[in-house]
């Protein structure tokens, strides 16, 4: 009897754990400022985690696009037609990315803006490749977004341009002769980033004495690997995950009382926004965005003055990106000259030519191009946190 | 000194499964159920914690035994509205019930909490010892929580063998029946075994909690599944099984992260416990008990 029991357990454990894995949570789909009026409009969709661990980035990408959405239509729209826009949350998810996704397609999405990170964004550009929907992601940055799909682009840089960027300005800038990698090897954006820095911190010459991993099973506990790290004498980490797990590592660093430099890529944006997180941990530590709020030309400050205005917050580099977004679609969909009226298969089309001749000067860059791959070529700068807040490094 | 500072490593995460491994022994021991939703008492333990603590302001200590009250109450709850009604029914049904209570909960805290995750303040404020001139550092947290959990274990053995409600548990896991016919009130023993699996699962939420300082509305799951292997692991039924599978299983899954490879961790963890299965099917303390024909 006893036997049985412990094989019924196992086998419940095992269910159990698949049940984990898939079904982390439930999302009542958040739709936001849908207009129902029979107005023909241009209907752009959205998706994104605005809960969950990467809540800050998917919050930031609707509020963004919202602010751009309102600014074109009030400058008359796009081609003489207004925008309706349907942010829709995925909690990071694939799967409900997925299901956010086909809830767009019912309200008749033309063209998509998203999805914000790169495990959900992966699952959804292979269904708006077979939709035939145009797609044009503010922030995922794997690699694996935009393979094998024509109609997928990126509006942030690509993982392997964050992985090599990242190891040339170590390099360059001398921040840290002996480096430790600690990297999520589950997730497509860590890995990506981390091989593409390996790759190019050989290149360089930078020393990498530690690499040590952890997966999404076991996100809570960095002790081990920092203290391998700390063993290995690193006096620089190279972190290229979330800001969530980045808070804890931070954290129990502290508690060891290891303090390296710390340099994370563009998932640590948000650090600061954590919940209960004691900020002042985050102090010097330095990330690789393409936006800065603090930086001083025209657009970037009026851009940031309406955010904080309307979501008393301080936008980081997704928002910015995803306000970009709107406009790159703007002036790809009037390059092609079109109207709501056209079927998504040749809005895609025509988008897909239009984008690849797109110069454009935004908040993320200055001159950003598209390749027929789906890559943005722009440039990344650093910014270092310093009492409180984001400060670019010049 | 690594290999010290990455074994006390081990113990203090091996004494977090321990205190929750008790949770899934205990109630298995006596009500011969598993009780998956065990995992998820403990987070809505650590959100109480964090709740007391951080949004209003209360000494620590306050805000754990707030936490416990509130999670033996709940324990005892959902012993009665889930769990009770079943036991008659077969083993099967009562382990989806206990599944649903666990998605329940989850999806319970969801509601409440949201699903951002928290930064959790930790509920020990001692720096911890700096040994061999700063060579090795331990942090308070790892040292309180290893003494927790050998104050918890020893007082509990101690309980249930020396006293009546301690003596009652005993014999209603070694025959229901029979306990039954000398008078002893096996409701009441149940319901007092989820309510001591449930106040421990609140500890375990402090301490899990504060030495891994996230806590979103799944903190819950993944310790709870670890916790119930390391049960299985040391004997499921057994009070020291239960400490001895925990701290094995931390210091296993801290060695195996430090020496072997810190991807392959999980795996190693759950092989090894393959392994003692096929050698030992009863676990490291499991008695073997003769089926009555």
């Amino acid at each position: 009897m006893k036997r049985k029991m412990l094989s019924l357990g196992l086998c419940a454990m095992m269910t159990a754990s698949l049940l984990v894995g898939c079904g982390s949570g439930n999302t009542e789909g958040s739709a936001e400022n849908v207009e129902t009026s029979g107005e023909l409009t241009w209907r752009i969709g959205g998706i994104g985690p605005t809960t969950g661990g990467a809540a800050q980035y998917g919050q930031g990408v609707m509020n963004a696009i919202q602010i751009a959405v309102d600014e074109v239509n009030a400058a008359g729209g796009i081609n003489g037609y207004q925008i309706s826009f349907n942010f829709q949350d995925d909690e990071a998810d694939p799967q409900k990315s997925v299901n956010a996704y086909n809830t767009l397609k019912d309200w008749g999405m033309q063209i998509l803006e998203g999805t914000v990170t790169s495990g959900a964004c992966a699952a959804v550009s292979a269904e708006t490749y077979n939709d035939r929907i145009f797609q044009i992601t503010p922030s995922a940055s794997s690699t694996s977004v935009i393979e094998g799909n024509d109609n997928t682009f990126q509006i942030c840089f690509s993982d392997p341009n964050q992985g090599t960027v990242s190891a040339d300005y170590i390099a360059e800038n001398g921040l840290g002769t002996k480096i430790g990698v600690i990297y999520d090897s589950s997730d497509p954006y860590s890995s990506g980033v981390y091989q593409n820095f390996a790759t190019e911190a050989a290149n360089v010459g930078l020393d990498v004495v530690a690499t040590e991993a952890f997966t999404s099973d076991s996100k809570t506990d960095f002790t081990t690997q920092l203290q391998k790290c700390k063993d290995a004498g690193a006096d620089l980490l190279f972190l290229p995950f979330y800001y969530t797990e980045g808070s804890i590592v931070l954290t129990q660093a502290n508690k060891m009382g290891y303090a390296p430099t710390m340099f994370g890529v563009d998932g640590f944006d948000g650090l600061l926004g954590v919940e209960n997180f004691d900020v002042s941990l985050a102090e010097g530590v330095y990330l690789l965005t393409p936006f800065a709020a603090d930086a001083d030309d025209e657009a970037t400050k009026k851009f940031v003055a309406t955010y904080e205005e309307s979501y008393k917050d301080t936008p980081n580099q997704f928002a910015a990106d995803a306000y970009d977004g709107v406009y790159i679609i703007k002036e790809a969909l009037e390059a092609a000259n079109l109207t709501p009226e056209a079927s998504n298969e040749e809005i895609c089309d025509a988008l897909i030519s239009e984008i690849q001749n797109v110069n454009y000067n935004g908040l993320t860059g200055e001159g950003m191009t598209w390749n027929d791959k789906g890559e943005v070529s722009k440039d990344p700068k650093a910014v270092v946190i310093k009492d409180g807040g984001y400060v670019s490094v010049q | 000194m690594g290999f010290l500072t990455y074994l006390i490593n081990g113990l203090s995460l091996g004494s977090v499964y321990a205190i929750i491994a008790l949770g899934y022994t205990m109630v298995y021991g006596i009500a011969k159920m598993l009780n998956f939703a065990h995992g998820d008492v403990i987070m809505i333990g650590a959100y109480l914690v964090f709740m007391c603590m951080s949004n209003s302001g209360l000494p620590a200590v306050v805000s754990i035994v707030i936490a416990i009250a509130c999670c033996t109450v709940l324990g005892i709850i959902i012993e009665k509205i889930a769990y009770k009604p079943l036991r008659k029914a077969t083993n099967l049904a009562v382990l989806i019930t206990a599944i649903g209570v666990s998605y329940f909960l989850q999806n319970m805290a969801l509601l409440i909490f949201g699903s951002n995750p928290v930064s959790f303040t930790s509920v020990i404020n001692w720096e911890g010892l700096s040994l061999a001139g700063g060579q090795l550092k331990i942090t308070g947290n790892a040292i309180v929580t290893i003494i927790t959990c050998l104050v918890i274990m020893f007082g509990l053995m101690w309980f249930v063998k020396n006293t009546k409600p301690g003596q009652a548990m005993r014999a209603v896991s070694e025959d229901k029946d029979a306990a039954t016919l000398m008078g002893i009130n096996v409701n009441a023993t149940i319901s007092l075994t989820f309510a001591i699996g449930s106040g421990l699962a609140a500890i375990a939420g402090a301490l899990l909690c504060s030495s891994y300082p996230n806590l979103n509305p799944y903190t819950g799951s993944m310790p709870g599944i670890k916790a119930f292997t390391a049960a299985v692991f040391g004997g499921i039924g057994s009070i020291p099984g239960a400490l001895i599978g925990g701290l094995l299983l931390g210091i296993i899954e801290i060695l195996a992260k430090a020496y072997i490879s810190s991807q392959l961790a999980d795996a190693i963890v759950f092989a090894v416990l393959i392994i003692v299965l096929l050698v030992k099917p009863t676990g490291i303390l499991g008695k073997q008990i003769k089926e009555k024909v």
